[in-house]
Order: structure tokens, then C-alpha cells, then sequence
């Protein structure tokens, strides 16, 4: 038989029809589809806001490891981070002596309660981050308030963050790290292997209207707020005393400051 | 006729393989939902949005309040009811459901789907 343009035609019409007609069915079959009730969500009542967040730490009042004990152990109990020692450790937040706190400081004749402190560390949240600008997944990025998260959702553990962070900021878990968590905190997550995790100024606990978790067990030695509001106590501590910045020269811009 | 026999015996052959699959389940049981073990009815009798919904969506749910959470920084969730509840799996949906291993992973290990969060949310304590 031969085909007619006409007999193709007739047939490409009713086979379009077909289709169209079996799509329609499909998509009224889907009428219960998802709708995310964004309209449904909303931050908590007493969840702390600022501009650009950030810590004051006074270093004179810390005299000795057991002065940052508490306030590590807060921390990392809070976040459920392992203890691991040797190469392989994860940490949020943990102590160095001066010269690898601030290598860019090339004091001669360094006074000597200077020289022999340590001094408490944790990811700076700088406002211009190199860890946000090499992450390929958007897993770290810099939120409105200035705070650098992590979505350990999307990480998929490449470290280039870890190579961007010129702090040692970040930890990556080479191994499951529930085995090394003495007690769990049931109300947070912990990590698996192959992420990279870190400090988050303790988002969760802002977002319930809470002090960072180091904050509050510093009693008073560490302040945090907003240092885009020139009249919150932390600019006005800024204001009167001298302050360091980790790496300055760098361009990073950390928002956290220590009172030598 | 050019062999027919070993024809049809072949065809015949050839059938009963093709159709294995249908008559080797035909007569064993289809999907039944399984047996859940809901919240008691003195904690809640409702779940944050209606039965139905949860049963086909609550994966997406989930996605929405972690990013949410994570992203956006919220924290509330309005229920169909109008109550408010935390956006979270490990303190919301894992209060009320308070075992995995008789509710969410009935389901899953009848559908085959094996949700990763465990490897880092912390399932609540099971009851032995
Ligand atoms: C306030 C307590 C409460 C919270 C919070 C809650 N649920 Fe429920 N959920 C229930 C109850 C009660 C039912 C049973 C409702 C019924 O019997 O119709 C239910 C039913 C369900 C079902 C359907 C089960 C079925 O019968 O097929 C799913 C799925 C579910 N919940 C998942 C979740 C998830 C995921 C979350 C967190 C996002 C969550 N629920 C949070 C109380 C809760
Ligand atoms: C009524 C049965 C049922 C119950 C109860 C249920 N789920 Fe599910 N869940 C499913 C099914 C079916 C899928 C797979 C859907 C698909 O693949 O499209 C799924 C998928 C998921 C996914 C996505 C998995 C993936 O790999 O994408 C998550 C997350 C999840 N469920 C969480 C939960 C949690 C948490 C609970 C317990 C609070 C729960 N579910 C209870 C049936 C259930
Ligand atoms: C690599 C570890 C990891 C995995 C895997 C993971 N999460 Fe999370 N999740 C986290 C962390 C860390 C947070 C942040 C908690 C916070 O800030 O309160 C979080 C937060 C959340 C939140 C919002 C806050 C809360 O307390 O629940 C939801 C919802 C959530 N995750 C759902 C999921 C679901 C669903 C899955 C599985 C499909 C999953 N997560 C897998 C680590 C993980």
C-alpha cells in the first residue's frame, strides 16, 4: 500500500490526540502533588537576629587550659563532635599557642604573658569567606547575619573548603565517628563519614533565642553580637579596647576579634 | 506442515519463559501496607497535616524544613490544625513517632527505600 501525504496526516492527527488526551489524564490523576506550605514556616519568637554576627574574646582572662576546658566541652558535648585523637581529630572549637594564632604578628621581644598563652579557637565567620567562593555544592554559605553554614546535606566531602580555610577551621571525618562520641546528644544531629564540619555560632541555639553554647560557659569572658550595629555592647568593647584578628592581611575579614 | 510439533513445543517453551515473572506471582499476595505502631491516642491523634498527605509527601516535607532550617533559618511549622511544632525530625517527628524501627521502617522496608538521615539523625532509643 502506498501512503498518501493525506493518510499520514490522518493518522499523525489522531496519534497526537491520543497523547494529548492521555496526558490530560495523567495530570488530573496527579491533582494531590506536592506543595511545599512555605507560608507554613516561620523563624522561632525569640530567635536572636543581627547584621553581621560576631565574637569579642578577651584572652586576659583565660590563665590555662583548664579556663577553655568548660567551654570546649559545651561545645562539642552540644554538637556531638567526636573525640579523636591524633591526625584524624574533628574539632569546633580548640586552643593554640601565639605564634600559630597569629603567624602574621612578627612581634620581636613578645611580651612574655603574650608569648606563653594559649589562645581559643574556632572558625572566624569572615565576612569575605574563601571557603563559601571554592565550595562547588553551595554546602557552606555565608547567611544574611554574616554566620558561614555548613548544610552537611549537600556536602559531599571534596575539602576544597578545608584548603580554602587559611585557620584550620575545618575538620573532615575520615571514618564514622559515632563510636568516638562519648554520650549523644539526642537533640542534634551527629555527622558520618565523609563530611566536613565546623563551627556554626551555634545557629540552632540563636535560632531559640540562646547565647552560643561557648558564650554562656565563658561567664562573661567571651561576648557575641552584632558588629553591624554600632551601638551593641560588642562594637563598644571593640571601641575601647586593642583587638587582634587571626591573619588579617589575608583580605578574609574574621569576625572574630581577641583582646591581647 | 514443517515440524510444527517442534514448533509449538518451542513456542510453548518460549511462553513459560517470557511469562515467568507473571505466573510465578500469580496467587502470592500483592503490597499490603503494613502494620504500624501509631502514637498512643493520650499523645496525639492527628499528624501535622492530614494522614493521607504525610503517607505520599512526607519526604518532601522533610526536604522543605531542612532547607528551611538550614538554609533560612526558620524554626516553626503551623500544622493543618493550627498548632505549632519545631521543624525538626529528631525532636518533632521522632517525638511522636517515637520508634523507627515500627513505624518508619515498616514502610520503607516494604517499599525498599532505605533513607540515609539515620546515618546522622539520631533515631530515638528503642524499647526492647
Ligand atoms: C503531634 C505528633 C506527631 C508529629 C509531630 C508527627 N506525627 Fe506523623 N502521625 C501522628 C499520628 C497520631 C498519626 C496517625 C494519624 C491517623 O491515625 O490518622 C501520624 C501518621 C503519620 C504517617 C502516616 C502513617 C500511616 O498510617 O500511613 C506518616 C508517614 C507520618 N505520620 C510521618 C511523620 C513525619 C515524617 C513527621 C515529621 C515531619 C511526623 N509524622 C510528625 C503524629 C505525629
Ligand atoms: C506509610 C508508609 C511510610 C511511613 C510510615 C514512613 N515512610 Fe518514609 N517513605 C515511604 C515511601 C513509600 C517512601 C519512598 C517514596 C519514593 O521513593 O518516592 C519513603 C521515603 C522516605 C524518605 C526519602 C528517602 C529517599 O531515599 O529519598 C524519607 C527521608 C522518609 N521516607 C522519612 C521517613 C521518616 C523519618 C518516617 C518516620 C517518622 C517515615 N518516613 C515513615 C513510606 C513511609
Ligand atoms: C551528614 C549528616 C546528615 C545527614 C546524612 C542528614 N542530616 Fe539532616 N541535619 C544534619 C545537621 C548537622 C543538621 C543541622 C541541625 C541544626 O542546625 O539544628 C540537620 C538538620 C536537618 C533538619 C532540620 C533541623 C532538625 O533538627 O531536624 C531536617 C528536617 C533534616 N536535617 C532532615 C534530614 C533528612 C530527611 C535526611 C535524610 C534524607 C537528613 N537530614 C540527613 C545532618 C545530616
Amino acid at each position: 500500500m502506498k501512503t498518501t501525504r493525506r493518510d499520514f496526516l490522518k493518522v499523525a492527527g489522531v496519534t497526537a490526540l491520543g497523547m494529548a488526551a492521555g496526558a490530560g489524564s495523567a495530570l488530573a490523576n496527579s491533582k494531590g502533588a506536592y506543595l511545599p506550605h512555605y507560608e507554613h514556616m516561620a523563624p522561632g519568637h525569640q530567635h536572636l537576629t543581627a547584621k553581621r554576627w560576631g565574637m569579642v574574646i578577651d584572652t586576659r582572662a583565660f590563665h590555662g587550659e583548664e579556663d577553655f576546658a568548660p567551654l570546649i566541652e559545651a561545645c562539642h558535648k552540644e554538637h556531638n563532635v567526636p573525640h579523636l585523637p591524633g591526625k584524624q581529630e574533628v574539632k569546633w572549637l580548640w586552643t593554640d599557642s601565639f605564634h600559630a594564632s597569629f603567624p602574621h604578628n612578627h612581634q620581636e621581644f613578645l611580651a612574655e604573658r603574650v608569648h606563653h598563652s594559649r589562645y581559643l579557637l574556632l572558625c572566624n565567620h569572615c565576612d569575605n569567606p574563601p571557603c563559601v567562593r571554592v565550595c562547588p555544592t553551595k554546602a557552606t554559605f555565608k547567611r544574611e547575619d554574616g554566620i558561614v553554614m555548613m548544610d552537611m546535606h549537600r556536602c559531599i566531602g571534596c575539602r576544597f573548603c578545608m584548603a580554602g580555610c587559611p585557620y584550620g577551621s575545618r575538620s573532615f571525618n575520615f571514618q564514622d565517628p559515632r563510636p568516638f562520641i562519648a554520650e549523644e546528644n539526642p537533640v542534634y544531629p551527629t555527622r558520618m563519614k565523609g563530611v566536613v564540619e565546623k563551627c556554626t555560632f551555634c545557629t540552632e541555639r540563636l535560632a531559640e533565642g540562646k547565647m552560643p553554647a561557648c558564650v554562656e560557659a565563658s561567664e562573661g569572658k567571651i561576648v557575641f553580637g552584632d558588629l553591624g550595629d554600632p551601638d551593641s555592647e560588642i562594637r563598644h568593647i571593640l571601641a575601647e579596647n586593642f583587638t587582634l584578628r587571626r591573619k588579617p592581611d589575608l583580605g578574609t575579614s574574621p569576625s572574630v576579634f581577641y583582646i591581647i | 506442515m514443517y515440524d510444527g510439533g517442534k514448533i509449538i513445543a518451542g513456542l510453548i517453551v518460549f511462553l513459560g519463559i517470557v511469562g515467568f515473572p507473571f505466573w510465578y506471582n500469580a496467587g502470592s499476595a500483592g503490597y499490603k501496607t503494613p502494620e504500624l505502631k501509631l502514637p498512643p491516642k493520650s499523645k496525639a491523634t492527628e499528624c501535622i497535616e492530614a494522614t493521607e498527605w504525610m503517607r505520599a509527601e512526607h519526604m518532601q516535607l522533610l526536604n522543605t524544613w531542612r532547607d528551611s532550617v538550614v538554609r533560612e533559618g526558620n524554626l516553626e511549622y503551623t500544622t493543618a490544625s493550627g498548632s505549632h511544632v519545631e521543624m525538626s525530625l529528631q525532636k518533632s517527628c521522632m517525638d511522636c513517632h517515637d520508634s523507627k524501627k515500627d513505624f518508619c521502617d515498616k514502610c520503607h522496608t516494604a517499599a525498599a527505600v532505605e533513607p540515609y538521615c539515620w546515618d546522622c539523625h539520631i533515631a530515638p532509643k528503642e524499647e526492647k
